[in-house]
């Protein structure tokens, strides 16, 4: 028969560390969409030349390992502006950024999907720059945006597990406290998936039904 | 009135207008003609200010449209223009395309937009059609849609860029026809065409461009029946 001695209490101690996760992964995606339209339209409006110093940044996001980001941001805040910020804020400012670098690229690419004469057309009427990107563009582009969007806020949320290195214990820390406790760890891990996929599943769902909404046409 | 004096515009190397001058009467409908490439769109977009010129003016009712003063979004109110495709916001139903610009721009209410809304899109035929998304339409239907939200704004002067040529042919009659009665109501209109029967038909005057310059300018008799420029006459000879 199978036994262990996983108890209660440590499922409460896992569905902690998956809340830490919620909560990274929404604050995350949500300040990291708010920035990543503002960095998009940017990078459109202000052509590759004057945006060049903006896409570098953006690209180093994109290419270093979310691993070193969050250690060298840490060391940085701590040790170079000798600021005294928690690992959860930490976490959360370095993901943000990085969730703003892929999400900066999806609604670029977009805003330069909608046809230029659909633009034309708009500013045709007599609507202004602001006005063309707030009912034309932005709906547009979130069309097309959206599916890959829905993609990198499941890859955010699995991303965050990585967030133990500034001492923040999410589900993927919490499970290996307990791993290292109850010696059980393909059960623990096999719970641990549970969650992440109970987690993800109602945003993939959610992520299909937007899809479905946006393309009434 | 629509005053053209003298406009020059490059992309880049390339000048594809060199001096036009052109005065349109309101009242009047005035069709340019001419091969690809001859600058014939570029000056549509040149009158409502979508392409900056490089010298000359453009006056629309004595407003400069190319001047920093000039209040660009304010005169486009009052000049509608309709492209060859991708006229339609995709993401809003028939209704919604012809009432957005009415509600965010002049600042109407929705149900006072509505109702000229539904007023101009039954003027058009497409009364039917207030709640399809544009993808539901024909080509043609999607243009006549593009033209009754241009004529919502209760704009003076209407240009329409090549409206029928991304067109099946079966579907350019009734696109024609919708401009034809436009014409008849009074509306002032610089129609871009290839249409060489409906220019001999609703124009009062018929301008032929070539290569950035316009040759030739005259009623649509003088034009068909006896063009004076020999390029006109090759062009005409090579459409008919």
């Amino acid at each position: 028969m199978f036994e262990t001695a996983l108890s209660a209490a440590d499922l409460i101690f896992l569905a902690k560390g998956a809340g830490i996760t919620i909560v990274v992964t929404a604050i995350s995606v949500v300040i990291g969409t708010v920035l990543g339209i503002l960095f998009g339209v940017l990078r459109v409006q202000l052509g590759p030349i004057l945006s060049a110093p903006l896409t570098l940044f953006l690209d180093i996001f994109r290419s270093v390992p979310l691993l070193i980001q969050l250690v060298l941001a840490n060391s940085f805040i701590g040790m170079v502006l000798k600021l005294q910020l928690s690992g959860f804020f930490v976490a959360c400012m370095v993901l943000s950024l990085y969730t703003s670098a892929y999400c900066a690229e999806l609604v670029r690419g977009g805003i330069d999907a909608v046809p230029g004469i659909t633009r034309r057309a708009a500013r045709s009427l007599g609507m202004s720059w602001a006005q063309d990107m707030r009912y034309i563009v932005l709906p547009l582009a979130t069309r097309v945006a959206l599916p890959s969007w829905i993609g990198l806020a499941l890859g955010v949320m699995k991303d965050s597990a990585l967030v133990y290195v500034v001492q923040v214990t999410e589900l993927l820390k919490s499970t290996q406290i307990l791993i290292t406790r109850l010696q059980e760890p393909l059960f623990l891990l096999l719970i641990c998936g549970a969650f992440y996929f109970i987690i993800s599943f109602p945003l993939a769902r959610f992520g299909g039904y937007l899809e479905k909404r946006s393309s009434n046409d | 009135m629509i005053e053209i004096q003298n406009v020059h515009k490059s992309f880049g190397q390339l000048e594809v207008l060199k001096g036009i001058d052109l005065v349109v009467q309101k009242g009047e409908v005035v069709t340019v003609i001419g091969g690809s490439g001859s600058g014939k769109s570029t000056l549509l977009t040149c009158i409502n200010g979508l392409e900056p010129i490089n010298s000359g003016k453009i006056l629309v009712d004595g407003t400069e449209v190319h001047a920093k003063s000039t209040n660009l979004n304010k005169l486009r109110r009052k000049i509608g223009i309709v492209f060859q495709q991708w006229n339609a916001f995709p993401h809003l139903t028939v209704l919604e395309n012809v009432t957005l610009a009415p509600r965010k721009v002049l600042g109407m209410a929705k149900a006072e937009a509505e109702a000229i809304a539904e007023r101009q899109l039954m003027h058009v035929g497409l009364g039917d059609k207030l709640l399809a998304y544009p993808s539901r339409l024909s080509g043609g239907q999607q243009q006549r849609m593009a033209i009754a939200r241009a004529l919502a704004m209760a704009p003076d002067y209407m240009l329409f860029d090549e409206v029928t040529s991304a067109l099946d042919p079966q579907l350019v009659g009734e696109v024609l026809e919708t401009l034809k009665m436009l014409a008849e109501e009074g509306m002032t209109m610089i129609c871009v065409t290839h249409e060489m029967a409906f220019a001999r038909d609703v124009s009062k005057r018929v301008a032929y461009f070539h290569q950035g310059v316009m040759a030739e300018i005259g009623a649509p008799e003088q034009i068909f029946g006896d063009p004076q420029h020999p390029e006109t006459r090759k062009f005409l000879a090579s459409v008919r």
